[in-house]
């Protein structure tokens, strides 16, 4: 039976942790996730689980020590944030490449400079392209039920890739919300014992990790590192499957909110969803069709099941929580508009950046957004393509 | 018995679906089936006559190229020999010299 609790999203994901028990644990502390490694420290001072924990003296050495932890055989973990996950760059790819099944529990943060320790999305999608799969949430329900199925995904064996948990620094990771947590043995039957099939500590099989590829091999090695993400859509949906059969709660690549006959759509991604959706339910009272898509996985990109959700919709606004300075567009803009083309899809879209380095973004932002795309879907006119929402202005300038 | 050389298995032939998951390698010592001293720009010449055989040079090749047999050093690995030319100027009695090209 599930267990009603209220937890930040860190202590949610400490929780899961726990009730997993990984192998070992490198972690080097940075806020906004600093408590996630805290709590796990506890639960291991107090006997609850036997973690081996890591104190190394950086996130590149935490990083590194869970790629040698995992190719030695160990279920490993990491937690951090924002300029720690830069640091871990160089091991991002190497983890990704050496088909490691390491977990990683992102509190996203802005990247520096200017240094600021409020959420948005510029860490993870700055390591979109490393090769490790990324789920994203909403809630702290969310994180804590991605953070479980992260396991059998990673750790299956048409998959072998590390997974990054995403939750929005403070406003999930510090945000008290109700909760409903599996109970511990659900969740071990669910994730499983790890035994991997080839692994460094194990005395009957020789093995090497990480050789030297020259061009000769590295490009069918790139090529079978692309199958394994294309294998991890089914293997996604599959845990998914899986998991809502254990606690009822329901998960895809993305959620649809009130899309059903929606004519105006956003697509976002993290905790403003649910101010969008808050927005949604405002505007549908006024009998106007508006609709939400939520993307939960952003690696692998579901780039044929976005472009059906959008498919019917007469304007969409994309919503980009980090820049990626193309003087263009944001990383989710990009990819939705290059899924609606290879679908042949010409519908009217605008390109919005929000809530960089934390920003509020509020039921009344979402309502403009939506109003816009009214007046853009019966004009063809688009004005304020790659806007900043909520940006300061001066009052003469012209838009 | 003499073991089949890796690149039978996995060549600059092979297609990508046979490379194994993540470039893993499950023998050992697979560097030796690699012609590495074909990088090779200057070659150590034993001059067998100097060689009072205290075998200095053995232990400072980085590519472990000059083999030892029944205690005594033999003729340069020149399959894996790189030329760094450590061995001819660690040699206190002047029996290796460099020689320009491979």
């Amino acid at each position: 039976m599930a267990i009603r609790e209220r937890l930040s999203g860190n202590e949610a994901v400490a929780y899961a942790i726990k009730q997993v028990n990984p192998d070992v644990m490198p972690a080097f502390p940075i806020t906004p996730s600093t408590e996630i490694p805290q709590y796990v420290a506890n639960y291991i001072a107090n006997n609850e689980i036997d973690t081996e924990f890591i104190h190394v003296e950086s996130e590149h050495s935490a990083m590194s020590a869970t790629i040698g932890a995992s190719a030695a055989g160990a279920r490993a973990i990491t937690a951090t944030s924002s300029c720690g996950m830069a640091l871990m760059w160089e091991e991002l790819y190497v983890a990704a490449s050496n088909r490691l099944p390491i977990v990683l529990a992102l509190v996203n943060r802005a990247l520096s400079g200017p240094i600021n320790i409020n959420a948005d999305h510029s860490d993870s999608m700055g390591a979109r392209d490393s090769g490790w799969i990324q789920i994203y949430a909403e809630s702290n329900q969310e994180v804590y039920d991605n953070f479980i199925q992260a396991f059998p995904i990673a750790e299956d064996k048409r998959v072998h890739l590390p997974v990054m948990v995403c939750q929005d620094g403070f406003i999930t990771s510090h945000g008290v919300e109700n909760i409903l947590l599996a109970d511990d043995a659900e969740v071990q039957k669910f994730v499983g014992e790890y035994t991997p099939e080839h692994y460094l500590l194990n005395a009957s099989e020789k093995m090497a990790v990480g050789p030297y590829a020259v061009s000769n091999y590295y490009m069918e090695t790139k090529r079978a590192q692309r199958q394994a993400m294309i294998n991890a859509r089914a293997v996604i949906l599959e845990v998914a499957a899986r998991f809502e059969q254990m606690t009822g709660r329901k998960y895809g690549f993305f959620e649809e909110y009130r899309m059903e006959d929606a004519e105006y759509a956003v697509v976002i991604i993290g905790s403003a969803a649910g101010t969008c959706k808050a927005a949604v339910d405002e505007i549908r009272s006024t009998g106007k069709k508006v609709g939400l898509i939520k993307i939960r996985v952003f690696r692998p990109f579901p780039e044929e099941e976005i472009a059906k959700a959008l498919s019917k919709v007469k304007a969409i606004a994309i919503m980009d929580r980090s820049e990626m300075f193309a003087a263009t567009s944001g990383p989710l803009g990009a990819e939705v508009r290059a899924a609606l083309y290879q679908a042949k899809n010409c519908v009217e879209v605008v390109n919005y950046f929000y809530g960089l380095g934390g920003r509020d973004i509020t039921i009344s932002d979402f309502k403009t957004v939506y109003s816009n795309l009214e007046t853009i879907a019966d004009t063809h006119t688009i004005t304020d393509m790659y806007e900043y929402i909520g940006l300061r202005k001066e009052q003469t300038e012209e838009v | 018995m003499e073991r089949e050389k890796i690149q039978n298995r996995i060549n600059e032939q092979s297609p990508w679906q046979h490379i194994t998951e993540g470039n893993k390698i499950f023998e050992p010592a697979t560097s030796k089936d690699f012609c590495t001293g074909e990088w090779r720009t200057a070659t150590p010449v034993w001059e067998v006559e100097k060689c009072k055989q205290c075998l200095l040079c053995t232990p400072v090749c980085p590519d472990s190229s000059i083999p030892v047999m029944s205690g005594k050093r033999v003729e340069f690995d020149y399959e894996h020999c790189k030329g760094c030319g450590i061995c001819a100027k660690v040699c206190p009695f002047g029996a290796i010299s460099m020689r320009e090209g491979k």
